[in-house]
């Protein structure tokens, strides 16, 4: 076990240190500097701003030094936005972002699996049928179309819902819908799926005929095993869910994150877009580590190391 | 006593001349009652019968054809824009309606099909080109080559998809080609996962073997034994790629890193279109969001069908 945790931790920081050379690099491809393109400014304010962002060092000492802040998390300051660091506006739209998304992975993880396990309780019956075509719907509506849907519906036509922004539970129901069909639709079929297999194994048979009451046979023997493929599911997930909440945060005016995100690829602040790339795949790394780490632990079958020994 | 021994007492009772030979006909017997079907013919039988599957093929090749045929009989030009006819409804005029430029939505629809059917297909041939030698190299090497092969893909299917595509398309700058680009960069790497295993698998089958004592070349036997009989899986995950790029396609012209006018895709439109629910233009959102919905649908229900079809074990 302590061996596998310390390959993939291995594998987790390669990927990491990709993924900031990859940004790094990707950002001094750009042609011009990013100081050039508004208005006229003197040769010696050039040179200033150029000094005062190190622009003005050899590639090799901006990289190495690039490495060196953000491994003690400090991302630099904003291009665009020069009074606000990066890691201020990290830290001020996470906590709304993290809020939106986990609400949004617990929504999404509740009714996904109720739906799954009362279609393959009902098999090819209608309830089966029907959750299907909703999961199927689920996965084919893009999430800016379900928002503006929502929004059409429930917020302008019927105003039961507010429009925008994120202040109290009443402005959360919305984007969290918004959010979660996706995720909710695959998780729904693939409980479906991975039900229907468990309850044809011949320990259910089983404890049938020990005459176990039906709920106890669904919720103690089948759902517990049929839970595991779900959890493989969990890393990719939370990427959707974490792209989504561009989209969802850019549509509600919600001050997370994904707006920030969202602004600096519109004003081409690098800083900004190198600083939270590396914030999210950290977080999505991280996330899949834990997911695989959880799946060995709750799959015994799943020996993660080769060794038997004794 | 009596009715113990009675089971065994009761069979011999029975008298021989109770018993006639039946006829034999080994002919019938060995005869094959079920008409020799290949693989595909017999995917293709079994897809058929998907009513679900066929009907999003069916969808899938009318707006194909649509798409080519749509500009042509509408009477306006989709990026020809006629200020007096801003934000119309729809009507016998204008089909779909119009947009706040005045140009006309149904034609636009299509030219946007036309868009984003191309990237989709794009990235799934490109995908698959990639994908099928770099796995098929890998699964077919096997040892240190694969271990190394597979060590580069692990670390690339770790990078955030959506992420990475961002990040290209802000260095290259907007556009179709940047789309496809950023797309396959990283896409191909599924396509990789699947090839490798199922090369992994195929390449122990006896058939193989006997290919390889006649001294087949290597070329030929990933191209003839190998590739066919993992082209089912193959097929799936192209089937399932294309709404993928098609919606992170939209998802790009959605943050304003897509397709750029005078060129508009589903994604754009809807993007461009999002003001529009607070106005009450609902055409303007509701036409592009119908068909991306419609397309991502029937793409996902022919992929389920493909794979059921596609999978021997289901085969009855």
């Amino acid at each position: 076990m302590l061996k596998y945790i310390g390959k993939r931790l291995g594998a987790m920081v390669i990927t990491l240190w990709v993924i900031i050379t990859l940004t790094f690099f990707l950002m001094h491809a750009i042609p011009g500097s990013p100081f050039n393109n508004e208005r006229a400014t003197s040769e010696a304010v050039q040179r200033n701003l150029e000094a005062f962002y190190h622009l003005d060092e050899p590639l090799y000492v901006q990289y190495f030094s690039y490495i060196q802040s953000v491994v003690t998390f400090d991302f630099g300051p904003s291009i665009k936005k020069p009074a606000q660091s990066v890691n201020d506006m990290l830290g001020r739209g996470f906590p709304v972002s993290f809020e939106l998304g986990m609400v949004t992975l617990i929504v999404a993880v509740i009714s996904g699996i109720t739906l799954g396990v009362i279609a393959a309780l009902r098999h090819n019956g209608f309830i089966d049928y029907l959750a299907m075509t909703v999961a199927v719907l689920g996965i084919s509506i893009p999430n800016f179309v379900m928002a503006t849907m929502l929004i059409q519906q429930l917020a302008v036509n019927l105003p039961i819902f507010p429009v925008a922004t994120w202040s109290s539970p009443m402005h959360m129901v919305l984007p969290t819908l918004a959010l979660a069909t996706g995720p909710m639709a695959i998780i729904a079929r693939l409980t479906r799926s991975s039900m229907l297999e468990v309850l044809t194994q011949d320990y259910i048979r089983t404890a049938k005929a020990k005459g176990l009451k039906p709920v106890t046979i669904v919720f103690r023997h089948a759902l517990r095993n049929a839970l595991l493929p779900v959890v493989t599911v969990l890393g990719t997930l939370a990427a959707s869910i974490l792209t989504g909440t561009f989209v969802i945060e850019k549509i509600f005016a919600i001050p997370g994150m994904g707006k920030y995100f969202v602004e600096s690829i519109n004003t081409r602040d690098y800083p900004v877009i190198m600083g939270t790339t590396v914030f999210y795949s950290s977080i999505l790394i991280v996330m899949l580590f834990l997911v695989d780490i959880a799946y060995g632990i709750l799959d015994p079958r799943i020996k993660l190391h080769k060794k038997e020994g004794n | 006593m009596e009715t113990q021994k009675h089971t065994n007492d009761t069979y011999t009772d029975i008298p021989d001349d109770w018993f006639s030979p039946k006829e034999k006909d080994e002919r019938k017997a060995e005869a094959v009652v079920r008409p020799s079907l290949s693989y595909w013919q017999d995917a293709w039988k079994r897809l058929l019968k998907n009513k679900l599957a066929m009907s999003g093929l069916v969808f899938l090749v009318l707006l194909t054809i649509m798409s080519f045929v749509g500009p042509l009989i509408s009477p306006h030009n989709g990026s020809e824009q006629m200020l007096a006819n801003q934000n119309l409804a729809p009507s016998s005029e204008f089909w779909f309606g119009t947009d706040e430029l005045g140009r006309d939505v149904f034609t636009r629809v299509w030219e946007g099909a036309q868009v984003s059917l191309f990237v989709g297909l794009a990235a799934a041939l490109i995908d698959f080109a990639i994908g099928v030698a770099y796995g098929g190299i890998a699964g077919y090497k096997g040892g240190r080559t694969d271990n190394v092969m597979m060590r580069i893909v692990e670390v690339l299917y770790g990078l955030p998809y959506l992420l990475v595509v961002i990040l290209i398309s802000v260095v290259m700058g907007p556009g179709l080609f940047t789309i496809i680009f950023a797309l396959s960069i990283t896409g191909w790497v599924g396509m990789a996962r699947i090839v490798r295993g199922q090369v992994l698998q195929v390449k122990n089958y006896e058939f193989v073997m006997a290919s390889k004592t006649f001294g087949t070349k290597t070329g030929r036997i990933i191209r003839k034994n190998l590739l066919p009989n993992t082209m089912g899986p193959i097929i799936v995950q192209m089937t399932l790629t294309v709404p993928s790029a098609i919606f992170a396609e939209a998802f790009l012209s959605f943050l304003g890193l897509g397709i750029q006018p005078p060129l508009a895709s589903w994604g754009s439109m809807a993007n461009d279109a999002l003001t529009s629910i607070l106005t009450g233009d609902w055409w303007r959102l509701f036409f592009p969001a119908l068909f991306i919905s419609l397309t991502m649908f029937s793409f996902n229900v022919l992929g389920d069908g493909l794979q059921d079809a596609l999978d021997p074990k289901l085969r009855r």
